[in-house]
């Protein structure tokens, strides 16, 4: 009752100077703010980085093959001066079959190749370009992929070599804008493919480090491994010819996916794949081992130092804003010289007179800190807010797809319910940390000295 | 004779620098209950040390000074806190209102300072409330102190001294800053509190409002100079 009744009174002396009050409020406002919403904007990056890395599975180990720099002296001995040059990298059948036969711990699908060519997918006067993806009937189940309608490429069709495709949601839209693609055909290099399935649409994954770099499954066609090897030109080489030159690669494997039994062995399995494959390539960097878990650790390792750092330019922030309630509690003690008096007459103790100033200076800070929390809530809505405006009125779609604006259009922030209370409870530390000081000073004034203040 | 207070040879010196103020030099006065009391002075006869001495916002160099029973003279601060919040009624020549409470928060204001209180009652709040009734003051509860005329101020004051039940009033020119007129209204409100019993001790350098106490002390370089009945006093207690 009592200290209801104190702090309604501190309220009343504070809004005897509203503008004041207001404005020295304001720094804690934007402590408390800004406190919430960095730490939303690091929690809501960290969420999206776990989402893309536990969309690789978390009990998965890739590895991509990487076309290794050029090295003169290995380009100058293939090209051999024949106008073109075959570049052989990467995995190989060789490197399948040893990490078939030694690497423990495996589930069922096991290990699952894959072969990808960018080419083009034509059906009646519709082109698209597409990543033609040959796979076995795990890469559905690996990639966190669903159907959407018919069936996924089968051990069978990988077994009969048979010109079957899937297509993804983007793809199917770009070449049926209208029709059902299912039992339909498509040609892909000059061979006509039945469409059997189509996939669930699919959100792009940003890259995540390593090799591999952000995927868009959307615009993918799935047809067997072995239809795809059989379409290359002498088995694995696919030639391009650029202007002025003329290139081929030779590729077995893009990328072979593993899947281990549980999240436990993940990285000791890992390990002994590094090992094995160290071996076979004598250290030719054509390859690259990509661990989901590791990069989740990694993820949220970086999260804790992006808190850390976002939450203690925050923190700073809401120390100015402490230092500025210091600055305006000395000045108003001072202006009350003449009330402190007063209540020391009436009988106030010294006690009474700290908790008094104390009091306001909570009420304040703690009042700012509402605020700000108010508006730390909001964050999700601001940015959503203000990406709409940017994409409505201020860019362009070709500056919105700059570094910058993609980095803003892809923040979505997410208020961790623990900095609520948190930031609240450091305005409220703030406020009484630099309370006690003008506080104390205003109970050490002699009270004849006071009275007498005009 | 029962006694409100006593000062028993007062001194009170102060260091100003390199020489010592001797500001009280020896000050005995009795003030049994019930005295209206008229202290009287020009500037640095020591009348204004007398008065935070009696208003126990200090303490004595040497003496003693009796409050009721209670020596004052060697409390510790708090302790001399609850004395003025208990047994002092201030009355101050700039009413002395804190500025952002109403009519009754200010009467109210040395509740909040009680020992052993925690929380203004309904009793408390109809005390409060009788009081300014008392002043006159029922029409402006809500009004801010600086709604109100001096007159009306002196007068929330008069009631803020009331609302303990103090032991002394303490009145420091409390006409000071009021027209004659108005000056007379609050007299008329003292001289009937002293009707009514109470202690009323007053700090003024004006002889005809003096005249209203029934007894007079002048100060004098730190002593009592003189002690009487002045004339002209309209008033003699039986």
């Amino acid at each position: 009752m009592r200290l209801f009744r104190t702090i309604q009174l501190a309220f009343k002396s504070l809004l005897l100077h509203k503008l004041r009050s207001g404005l020295t409020m304001l720094g804690i406002v934007f402590g408390v703010f800004s406190v919430i919403a960095m730490l939303a904007i690091g929690e809501g990056a960290s969420q999206q980085a776990q989402q893309q890395v536990l969309s690789l599975g978390a009990t998965n180990i890739i590895i991509r093959s990487v076309k290794p720099p050029d090295d003169p002296a290995a380009s100058q001995s293939s090209s051999g001066g024949r106008g073109g040059s075959v570049q052989r990298y990467g995995l190989t059948r060789a490197d399948y079959k040893i990490l078939e036969e030694t690497i423990p711990n495996l589930t069922g699908s096991g290990l699952v190749p894959v072969r990808e060519l960018n080419l083009e997918a034509r059906r009646l006067g519709q082109v698209t370009s597409s990543r033609i993806v040959g796979c076995t009937a795990d890469y559905l189940e690996m990639n966190h992929l669903a159907i959407a309608a018919g069936r996924f490429i089968s051990d069978r069709d990988n077994f009969d070599m048979a010109n079957t495709a899937v297509l993804a949601y983007g793809t199917a839209m770009s070449l049926f804008p209208i029709d059902n693609p299912i039992g339909q055909s498509i040609q892909i290099k000059g061979r006509a493919y039945r469409v059997v399935g189509v996939t669930q649409e699919r959100t792009a994954s940003a890259a995540v480090g390593g090799s591999l770099s952000g995927q868009d499954f959307n615009k993918d066609i799935y047809i067997p491994l072995s239809t795809l090897q059989s379409l290359l030109n002498s088995g694995d080489v696919f030639s391009r010819i650029l202007p002025g030159s003329f290139s081929a690669e030779s590729v077995i494997y893009n990328q072979i996916t593993l899947q281990v039994s549980s999240i436990d062995v993940v990285e000791r399995t890992a390990e002994v794949v590094r090992e094995t494959l160290e071996r076979t390539h004598d250290k030719k960097n054509d390859y690259d081992v990509v661990v989901p878990l590791e990069l989740l650790r990694q993820a949220e390792q970086l999260r804790n130092i992006f808190n850390i750092v976002l939450g203690s330019v925050a923190g700073i922030s809401l120390l100015v804003g402490g230092i500025g309630i210091m600055n305006i509690m000395l000045a108003t003690v001072t202006e009350r010289t003449r009330e402190i008096g007063i209540r020391r007459a009436l009988g106030a103790r010294q006690r009474d007179i700290v908790n008094q100033f104390i009091t306001e200076t909570i009420a304040l800070s703690g009042t700012g800190g509402l605020i700000g929390m108010a508006m730390g809530l909001s964050t999700p809505y601001v940015f959503a807010g203000g990406k709409w405006i940017l994409k409505e009125f201020i860019l362009d779609s070709s500056a919105a797809g700059s570094e910058m604006g993609k980095m803003f259009l892809g923040m979505e922030p997410v208020i961790a319910v623990w900095s609520l209370p948190v930031a609240f409870g450091f305005s409220v530390v703030t406020g009484l940390v630099f309370g006690v000081y003008p506080a104390r000073a205003a109970a050490k004034l002699d009270p004849i000295e006071a009275l007498r203040h005009t | 004779m029962k006694y409100a207070a006593r000062l028993i040879n007062l001194r009170k010196h102060y260091q100003l620098g390199d020489h010592e103020v001797q500001a009280l030099r020896g000050v005995s006065l009795d003030i049994p209950e019930g005295d209206f009391l008229a202290i009287m002075g020009s500037s640095g006869s020591g009348k204004s040390t007398m008065l935070n001495l009696l208003g126990a916002l200090d303490r004595p160099t040497s003496g003693q000074y009796l409050l009721r029973d209670r020596d004052v003279s060697e409390m510790t601060d708090d302790e001399l806190s609850e004395a003025r919040n208990s047994l002092i009624g201030f009355i101050f020549q700039s009413f002395n209102l804190i500025q952002q409470y109403t009519v009754l928060e200010n009467i109210e204001v040395p509740l909040l300072y009680r020992s052993g209180t925690t929380s203004i009652s309904a009793a408390d709040r109809q005390k409060c409330l009788l009081l300014a009734d008392r002043v006159g003051l029922t029409e402006r509860l809500d009004h801010r102190p600086f709604q109100l005329s001096g007159g009306q101020q002196q007068r929330v004051a008069i009631a803020r001294a009331l609302v303990n039940d103090p032991t002394i009033i303490l009145a420091d020119e409390p006409t000071g800053n009021l027209d004659s007129a108005t000056g007379e209204e609050i007299m008329r409100i003292l001289t009937e509190l002293h009707d009514e019993g109470r202690t009323i001790i007053m700090v003024t350098h004006e002889a005809d409002v003096a005249a209203n106490a029934n007894r007079q002390i002048i100060m004098k370089d730190g002593v009592i100079a003189s002690e009487g009945i002045l004339p002209g006093n309209k008033r003699v207690r039986a």
